[in-house]
């Protein structure tokens, strides 16, 4: 009876997997299939005429460049500012810290296309218009918010007593930051820059608002599969996943041999002690 | 505060202020009220900003309301305001979205937290992740494409014999509902997970022991534990499908409204910003609504549902 | 090249709680002084004070003759060993060793070379290069220590530092603390609640309790010369008989207790409040035939086996359960349960002593 049951999960993760992956490959698949309709079905024939479209459209290439100059920024403003609010919300307690802590945290469930509005409409009082920079600043609004709880979740396993003694060295408040605090935060403000990163390139909702005319990739995607679409998107898809998942993987490759690195460290830490006796 | 001047001394400390400041007051808090400031005045020329054209009044709230349109529920036909209707069949769509999503997600969450071996998960894990990173445009689109007239679903379908003739899918709400299933499907099964995960497997077996049905041991025991991953879960699928601009955009017809689509319309075709300020405030309202009322239901705290 | 440290009636308060309550105490230059005293009592407090953590809310602390009010713990000469070693985990072993020199802006040729003779000195050859992660706990016990030397401080100050070891090492750790001061001449601040650790290393110990300082000694007199009835019980066994003071002479005092009236060493004055009567099993002695002064008899109780020593209770004729312990040197003969003997002790041996809590009122 039980293992029926566990069979049953069994197939249903299978087909779950299948229902996750299979649309990606058949959009992938389309970007080899000779038809001028962004199709697998019917298949007219291997092609790799449309990387070539890919290759020479000009509009994307100005709309990568965009997508990927502002995804910088907002790395460079959301790690950051997501830092130290993480440090700030850490070193309160009682009412003050649930207030901002609950403001820290209320962008993520802001709606994308009330943040581009509401972002648009308080820098025109400065009468700064739209443009990506007002993008960049939109994006950072609720993207900050994840990188301040993966900072937060990390320095929650932070021993303050590590600064005391960096301090008893002679170290300067500075230093301390440098050397004790932040290496520790390291592995969170990473994974934080990389999600600021992927987040801002998925961005849709508040760079639409906010953009101006300009284009970025998702943008210039949705415009194209609005107007008369060809397989170029497919093409430009299937680059996109192909570079998601060699992140995924070289990242995953990554953690599992520190982990190892860390095993072996501590057995010999464990010889050593036994090496006492 | 007291700490982190000990600890980072006058300059750290005003440094992580500063930012943090300029993040929740100039990012977050002023748009917002400008935004819901500028919801309550009325669109005007350039010339007539500030003067006596430019007063207070819920106007541009008031234009939810006109356009009266049929509607019917079970079969009654009532008069209703079409950008009201617009707004009701969003909630009400993405509620299906949420309960769909939670149906499906409730047995793979189950499978990874108690029944898949502890070696398979991170390869597990890495697959479901990849279409998390794959762009949410990229994602509709791929559905764009297999819901297609003479599409691959239809052509597989009828391959099985399963239908006669070909499908118009892309008509109506239902491939906007296919769409964002697939598109959010995973903020329901990850929350899910954590929550499950937590629960001790021996309450599992001793419930059993005791006699207790697959079913009630999930109604009694393991749903209850579950509630925060539940109520973070439901807040997430719910407020981006609500949310979602792409997904009507490039799966809907022009019988499937989303109230997203209505407020880009206000905003960009008829370059309304203010009212397109009174609407989005709505929309924020509602998902304020829906979050309070999942807190209160599941008993959870903000905390919990950030996870 | 230590430097001196006084105390001079030092408090301090967290809210309404006086953790540390009015602390006079000199330590010389190079000395190896210990607090001793139970968890609570306000050690660490005092420890903290003098590293710059916690500013005294009276009293001055001075530091070779220096006043500290206002220094921060990176501007005094001192350096803190943790009680968890708090060493950076992200850093190499020479990293860490070298950390007090790098914010100094010491080169780093200069720093490897410092941190390679520190390990040396605490016998740690070849583990410059390792990580944290990779050291057994006396090695990350060393490594500490090292890195506390490096900044050449003139006051080592150790919180516990070796109440994480098993017993074995913790045994050998001492005599490696005591050598490593001895070479380097700086003053030793140590903090323990384990008597044994201070009465081993220490050339002074000062003996806590609730917050105030009961007594400052050298090792031998604190066991052998307790101030009060609070050091005596803390620090070693006792028998202990209530009583009252019947006469004094000469700084002895005849002492009435339920057992019988004993002449022993009064301490304090005659009208200090809670006197008892303080004798060590080890100087209470068995023989068969009662003698002239500080008898009792007894019917022997359990005789319990411990190794060097055997310990035997001992019942007088009230009730009155009374401790003695024999060396096991083939010198006594070791009493059947049930035997009628007596206990004496010499009055030089015993004392007569107040009880602190009651006059701490």
């Amino acid at each position: 009876m039980n293992k029926n049951s566990h069979l049953l999960l069994h197939i249903y993760m299978g087909a779950f997997l299948v229902y996750l992956l299979v649309p990606l490959l058949v959009m992938g698949g389309a970007a080899f299939n000779a038809s001028k309709l962004p199709t697998i079905i019917p298949w007219k024939g291997w092609t790799d005429e449309w990387f070539i479209a890919l290759w020479n459209d000009n509009r994307i290439w100005i709309a990568f460049r965009n997508t990927v100059l502002v995804a910088l920024a907002v790395v460079a403003i959301a790690v950051p500012v997501g830092t130290a609010g993480a440090i700030l919300v850490n070193s309160i307690s009682g009412r003050v810290r649930s207030v901002i802590y609950g403001m820290m945290v209320a962008p993520i469930l802001i709606p994308g296309v009330v943040i581009g509005i509401s972002t648009l409409l308080f820098w025109n009082h400065f009468s700064i218009g739209s443009g990506l920079h007002l993008s960049v600043l939109g994006q950072v609004s609720y993207i900050a918010s994840f990188v301040m709880l993966l900072v937060l979740a990390r320095l929650q396993s932070f021993d303050a007593g590590l600064e005391e003694a960096a301090l008893d060295l002679g170290a300067t408040h500075a230093q301390v930051m440098r050397r004790i605090l932040l290496p520790h935060l390291y592995p969170a403000i990473g994974a934080g820059a990389a999600i600021s990163f992927f987040q801002s390139i998925e961005n849709f909702n508040v760079t639409l608002f906010t953009r101006g005319g300009a284009d970025t990739l998702t943008v210039y995607v949705f415009s194209k599969v609005r107007s008369g679409i060809t397989p170029t998107i497919n093409a430009l898809a299937l680059l996109l996943i192909l570079f998601t998942l060699g992140a995924a993987v070289w990242y995953e490759v990554n953690r599992r041999r520190k982990e190892s690195i860390e095993l072996a460290r501590e057995a010999e830490a464990l010889r050593a002690e036994a090496a006492m006796r | 505060m007291q700490d982190l001047l000990r600890r980072y001394g006058a300059g750290l400390t005003w440094l992580c202020i500063g930012l943090t400041f300029f993040w929740l007051v100039m990012l977050v808090l002023l748009p917002n009220f400008t935004m819901l400031e500028s919801s309550f005045r009325p669109y005007l020329a350039k010339v007539d900003e500030g003067g006596p054209l430019d007063f207070y009044s819920l106007g541009n709230y008031m234009k939810v309301f006109g356009n009266e349109v049929d509607f019917s529920v079970f079969g009654f036909v009532f008069q209703m305001p079409v950008r009201v209707k617009v707004f009701y069949l969003t909630i009400v769509y993405s509620a299906l979205v949420t309960v769909i999503t939670f149906v499906m997600a409730y047995p793979l969450a189950y499978y990874l937290a108690k029944i898949a071996s502890p070696k398979s998960l991170p390869t597990l894990f890495l697959l479901l992740f990849v279409p998390l990173w794959v762009s949410e445009i990229l994602r509709s689109f791929a559905w764009w494409i297999i819901l297609a007239f003479k599409g691959p679903l239809n052509v597989v379908l009828m391959a099985l014999g399963l239908i006669d003739t070909e499908i118009r899918w892309i008509a109506g709400f239902s491939p906007v509902v296919i769409g964002l299933v697939y598109t959010y499907v995973l903020f329901m099964v990850f929350p899910l997970y954590n929550s499950m995960q937590s629960l001790d497997s021996n309450q599992i077996e001793a419930a059993e022991d005791l006699g207790s049905s697959r079913w009630r041991t999930h109604w009694r025991v393991i749903l209850p534990h579950a509630k925060p991953g539940i109520a973070s879960g439901a807040v997430m699928v719910f407020m981006l499908s609500a949310g979602s601009l792409l997904v009507p955009s490039l799966l809907g017809s022009t019988t499937s409204g989303w109230f997203t689509q209505t407020i880009q319309g206000i905003m960009m075709d008829s370059q309304d910003w203010n009212t397109g300020a009174a609407f989005a405030f709505m929309l924020l309202l509602v998902c304020t609504i829906f979050v309070s009322l999942m807190m209160r239901v599941f008993g959870v705290k903000l905390s919990d549902i950030a996870k | 090249m230590g430097a001196g440290i006084e105390l001079a009636s030092v408090c301090c308060d967290f809210g309404k709680f006086r953790a540390v309550d009015h602390v006079n105490v000199n330590i010389e230059p190079g000395e190896f002084f210990s607090f001793l005293g139970p968890s609570g009592c306000g050690k660490t407090t005092i420890l903290r004070m003098i590293s710059g953590f916690i500013e005294p809310t009276e009293g001055v602390v001075r530091i070779g003759g220096k006043d500290m009010k206002g220094q921060r713990p990176n501007q005094r000469p001192t350096a803190l060993i943790f009680q968890n070693l708090a060493l950076f985990p992200l850093m190499p072993v020479w990293e860490n060793i070298a950390f007090g020199l790098e914010v100094r802006g010491v080169d780093k040729a200069k720093r490897r070379a410092r941190a390679e003779e520190l390990l040396a000195l605490v016998d740690l050859h070849g583990a410059a290069d390792k990580m944290v992660s990779q050291l057994s706990g006396g090695q990350k016990q060393r490594v500490a220590i090292a890195r506390a030397l490096a900044v050449e401080p003139s006051v080592m100050l150790l919180d516990e530092p070796l109440s994480a070891l098993d017993l074995k090492l913790r045994q050998h750790m001492r005599a490696e603390l005591r050598a490593i001061q001895k070479r380097t001449g700086v003053t030793f601040i140590y903090i323990t609640h384990d008597q044994g650790e201070a009465l081993a290393m220490s050339d002074r110990v000062g003996v806590m309790s609730q917050g105030k300082l009961q007594q400052v000694a050298t090792p031998r007199e604190i066991y052998n010369r307790p101030a009060n009835g609070f050091v005596a019980s803390f620090v070693g066994e006792n028998n202990i008989l209530p009583g009252k003071v019947q006469n004094v002479s000469a700084g002895n005092a005849g002492f009435a207790t339920p057992v019988g009236v004993f002449e022993a060493r009064l301490v304090g004055e005659k009208s200090d409040p809670g006197l008892k009567l303080y004798v060590r099993p080890e100087h209470t002695i068995l023989s068969p035939k009662a003698k002239a002064k500080n008898s009792v008899p007894v019917t022997i109780g359990d005789v319990s086996f411990e190794g060097s020593f055997i310990v035997v209770s001992a019942i007088s004729e009230n009730g009155t359960q009374l401790t003695a312990e024999l060396r096991n040197d083939g010198s006594a003969t070791v009493p059947a349960a049930g035997t009628k003997m007596h206990v004496s002790f010499d009055a030089a041996n015993a004392a007569i002593l107040p009880d602190t809590s009651a006059a701490g009122a």
